[in-house]
């Protein structure tokens, strides 16, 4: 499960292409153009390897913290069934981030470098993941909404142009069919049970619709990289287009049980055949992402200790000798 | 300050917020291996991606739980990336001689006509 990588705006200003040679560049386009796949080794802009790193590392950094919310529920799951079938998404979810880490790391940027990137606040992660998991339905909500949110961006993605994140997203995308199919399950149990039940799950949604509806991320529609970055193939949808697939497919789903959505505007526009909402709330989301959110604190602090936990056995395991080289692809 | 955390278990570790982030040196995440699998007898093995491991043990065991938690492999190898000697895309014109090397194809070998004018000319 991911959302979508974070684009600092105010570094909207210089071109992407400054300072590279015009004829690689033309040649590194046409490539794409014809829907040829770039590999670690092959020519590309620095801006093309930059972008990609930060995208597939906050990629796989909210693979990791997203397993943390999910994971709070396993311990509690009811039943020895939904028990085991949380417990083998979680490690999907890790999985996730190995296969991430690796294409980040194609393209130059150690491991290392990233876990201290995240754990000292430096690299982002996806923003839902700051917000609590208070009961058993939100771990059902999450793992059908946030999931199907993260399979429309990983599909649009694995379309790219970078041959190893393509191959780790066709993994990915295979995989999470069945945290969609499990989350949804989760969800209508709950919707079709006990007024208890229905209220739980009621409960859960009316606090998750808005971290959804900020998954996306804001319009970029308007963004001077967003064109450049299609171009390359890095970005395959504007975030607003992605927000629309989403709502186009869930939301039906959502009222087809009875349940309602904390937004009176959201509606399908027949005349446009897209969905009016209420602006989210961008302000709350930039608050969040900077680190003023409810679990921010607590999710970098387990992710910390956890490595320090560690150390000693991967210290124990080192041989200085070892030398590393960048994967393959 | 501890965390204090609607998960038990986070709350059982009893973790400090603010602490010295620990910081990972070279090579704490060990060198990689690149893992190769057979979905069934009789197939080539092949590649799937890689591991961080800290020796070859290990790098099956995790590839084991990385490249076959879903359909079918019978085998798994690994090897250390640093191992593999590569061809460079940029050098890839050093496979463009094939179509020239026309001596190694079957269909280059023409006899019947051969054949068709030695009858004719002998059965005179």
């Amino acid at each position: 499960m991911y959302g979508n990588a974070y684009i600092d705006p105010k570094k909207a200003n210089s071109s992407l292409v400054d300072g590279e040679n015009p004829e690689k560049l033309a040649e590194f386009e046409a490539r794409i153009a014809r829907g040829e796949k770039i590999e670690p080794k092959d020519w590309m802009p620095a801006m093309y390897r930059k972008q990609l790193v930060r995208m597939i590392e906050q990629h796989a950094h909210s693979e990791i913290i997203g397993s943390l919310p999910e994971g709070t529920w396993i311990t509690r799951a009811p039943g020895f069934r939904r028990k085991l079938a949380l417990m083998a998404k979680v490690q999907d979810e890790v999985g996730h981030a190995q296969l991430l880490y690796n294409a980040a790391e194609t393209l130059g940027k150690s491991r290392e470098d990233m876990i201290n990137d995240l754990i000292s606040g430096k690299s982002k992660y996806s923003n839902v993941f700051n917000y609590p998991a208070k009961t058993w339905a939100d771990s059902a909500v999450i793992a059908w909404l946030i999931d199907a949110g993260a399979i429309v961006n990983q599909l649009a993605n694995s379309r790219g142009s970078y041959g190893p994140y393509c191959r780790a997203l066709e993994r990915i995308c295979a995989e999470e069919s069945f945290h969609l199919k499990y989350g949804h399950d989760n969800v209508v149990f709950l919707a079709t049970g006990t007024s208890k039940q229905r209220e739980m799950v009621q409960d859960a949604l009316t606090r998750w619709w808005p971290p959804i509806m900020h998954f996306f991320g804001p319009s970029d529609k308007d963004s001077v990289h967003s064109e450049t970055l299609m171009r390359w193939k890095v970005k395959m949808a504007s975030n607003d287009d992605m927000r629309q697939q989403f709502l186009n497919m869930y939301v039906p789903k959502i009222w087809d049980l009875g349940l309602t959505l904390p937004d009176a505007n959201l509606k399908k526009n027949e005349e446009t055949g897209k969905w009016d909402y209420t602006e989210p709330d961008w302000e709350e989301f930039k608050r969040v992402i900077n680190g003023g959110g409810p679990c921010n604190a607590e999710r970098l602090a387990v992710r910390r200790t956890a490595e320090e936990n560690g150390q000693w056995v991967r210290k124990a395991l080192l041989k200085e000798s070892e030398t590393y080289v960048t994967p393959l692809s | 300050m501890k965390i204090v955390s609607l998960d038990p278990r986070v709350n059982r570790s009893s973790i400090n917020e603010t602490e010295e982030s620990v910081v990972l040196k070279k090579l704490d995440q060990f060198q990689t291996y690149e893992v190769f699998a057979q979905t069934k007898r009789g197939v080539h093995h092949v590649h799937v991606g890689s591991v961080h491991a800290a020796n070859k043990k290990i790098a099956v065991l995790f590839a084991k739980e990385q490249y076959a938690r879903r359909g079918k492999c019978v085998n798994i190898w690994v090897v250390k990336t640093s191992d593999i000697a590569t061809t460079e895309y940029e050098d890839s014109d050093i496979f463009d001689t094939l179509d020239e090397k026309t001596h190694r194809n079957p269909e280059s070998y023409k006899v019947l006509n051969r054949i068709k004018e030695y009858k004719e000319r002998t059965s005179k």
